[in-house]
């Protein structure tokens, strides 16, 4: 049972492809360019679609996904925790 | 499935100027907005045939009033389109639009109302329209090589299975399909923002990486005139951003999986313009679905592969949209507007080739006949691109 996907393994953030994920979850995640499995607990209720975060993040840190650059960090993101609008800001507009 | 796509063929209508298209449709063509209730009424007259009613076409000018006819010819022009009535409030403008059309040797006629009044306009447009309806209907489809279909992409309400699953699909039919001669299409320029060097990598020369950029850079020169945020909610929308997509680097990403891992990006083009010979082109368009469609109509694509998250329902009036989608949650509650659906994709219960195969098998299917959701549900959405005001 996939309960979240990364596209590479440099990558600091998984996508949730399932329903329901609630934080103190245990998941399980298919690394797809390497085709390996990981395990992560989640520290956050995620909804399906949103990501988490499998690296710890700091203020004015890159977001690395698909292994590029695809934002940075605007409040501090724990390992596990829903990563998205609160804690992530386009750095080009 | 997998295919040997050497020798696959598909089903359509060769048109006069050797262009195959996979409909047939009669359409009633309105150069402006006061046209529209005459073309409505001509098509409430005849079966078979379809109006395509918009709210422009007055005192356009300069570059959006070329746009503006680039558009409606290329829509006419197109081979899914088998003939055209054209109704504008006067001759000249009307009779523009018809011979651009009449280059392409279908038949298509145009009728001014100023002077005759709706009513004459809708009897003698009616009578034309017949005539075309009935002409078609005697048409047959032949067989043609793969390479001589025109598939175009774009992606909408996306969200993170997009860039996972659906347009990763996409990509994998177009490496496909691009060995084999055929002509394809994507575009969406402000969403290539924070991949445009992964695009610009795949470009064939330094010409084609020119005129990419050079697109590229006018879109996002347009964009920091008039934003006044980091156009968070419009790009990426509301829509994205409930499904899990963050900044516009990340969609672009996903975005970019569409044009697979084979093919260059063989030419470019401005908005409806038309491509001039085989491969992968990049059109200058909105990022808006229905826009980006109907500009996709108008340079002359006749099936539409869409890739869709959150779940988007658009059609257009001639070109077919293959609604294809990884959401689990969306494929349960959209049900009806999926075409394919590859949500096996991200339970490992399908390869990315499978479901580029799977793809394929329901772009043949909608080549030869079959309607697909959006057609059977009537969403028949034609938006015209606009640059300026009118003045």
């Amino acid at each position: 049972m996939i309960d979240f996907v990364v596209h590479d393994e440099g990558d600091s953030v998984g996508v949730v492809v399932v329903e329901g994920v609630k934080a103190g979850e245990e998941l399980t995640g298919w690394v797809m360019d390497q085709d390996v499995d990981i395990k992560f607990k989640a520290a956050s209720d995620i909804p399906i679609g949103h990501k988490l975060a499998i690296k710890a993040m700091s203020v004015g840190d890159t977001v690395i996904k698909y292994g590029t650059d695809i934002g940075k960090v605007v409040a501090d993101i724990g390992t596990g925790e829903h990563a998205h609008v609160h804690n992530i800001k386009t750095k080009r507009w | 499935m997998s295919q040997d796509l050497s020798t696959a063929t598909f089903s359509g209508y060769r048109r006069e100027n050797g262009r195959v298209g996979v409909r047939n449709h009669v359409i009633i063509l309105p150069v402006d907005d006061l046209s529209n209730a005459a073309c409505e009424a001509v098509a409430n007259n005849i079966s078979g045939t379809m109006a395509l009613p918009h709210p422009y076409g007055r005192l356009q000018f300069g570059e959006d009033l070329e746009l503006h006819f680039r558009t409606l010819i290329g829509t006419g022009s197109n081979p899914n389109v088998a003939a055209v009535v054209v109704i504008g409030i006067e001759n000249g403008w009307t009779q523009k639009i018809v011979e651009g059309i009449a280059a392409t040797g279908k038949p298509v006629t145009g009728f001014g109302i100023e002077q005759h009044g709706d009513h004459e306009t809708i009897m003698e447009a009616s009578k034309v329209a017949k005539e075309y309806a009935q002409w078609a209907s005697e048409l047959q489809r032949e067989e043609a090589p793969i390479g001589e279909l025109w598939v175009s992409t774009k992606c909408g309400e996306s969200d993170t299975t997009s860039g996972c699953g659906s347009n990763p699909t996409v990509g994998n039919a177009f490496d496909k399909l691009y060995p084999h001669g055929a002509t394809l299409l994507f575009g969406e320029t402000s969403e290539i923002t924070g991949g445009e060097h992964l695009v610009a990598e795949r470009c064939r020369n330094d010409q084609v990486r020119e005129r990419f950029m050079f697109m590229f850079n006018r879109y996002q020169d347009l964009i920091e005139r008039f934003k006044t945020s980091d156009l968070s909610d419009s790009q990426p929308t509301k829509g994205n951003i409930e499904g899990g997509l963050t900044t516009i680097e990340e969609k672009a990403l996903g975005n970019i999986q569409k044009i697979g891992k084979e093919c260059l990006v063989d030419g470019v083009l401005d908005k409806a313009e038309t491509p001039t010979g085989p491969g992968l082109w990049f059109m200058d368009s909105s990022s808006a679905a229905a826009e980006m469609v109907t500009l996709a109509a108008a340079g002359g694509y006749v099936v539409h592969f869409f890739p869709t998250g959150q779940g988007n329902i658009i059609g257009n009036p001639i070109l077919p949209v293959i609604k294809l989608c990884a959401n689990p949650r969306t494929v349960r509650t959209m049900s009806e507007h999926v075409d394919v659906d590859v949500s096996g994709l991200l339970r490992k219960e399908m390869s990315p080739g499978e479901a580029g195969d799977k793809l394929l098998e329901c772009m043949f299917r909608t080549a030869n006949g079959r309607l697909t959701a959006a057609e059977a549900l009537g969403h028949r959405e034609f938006v015209l691109t606009r640059l300026y005001e009118s003045a």
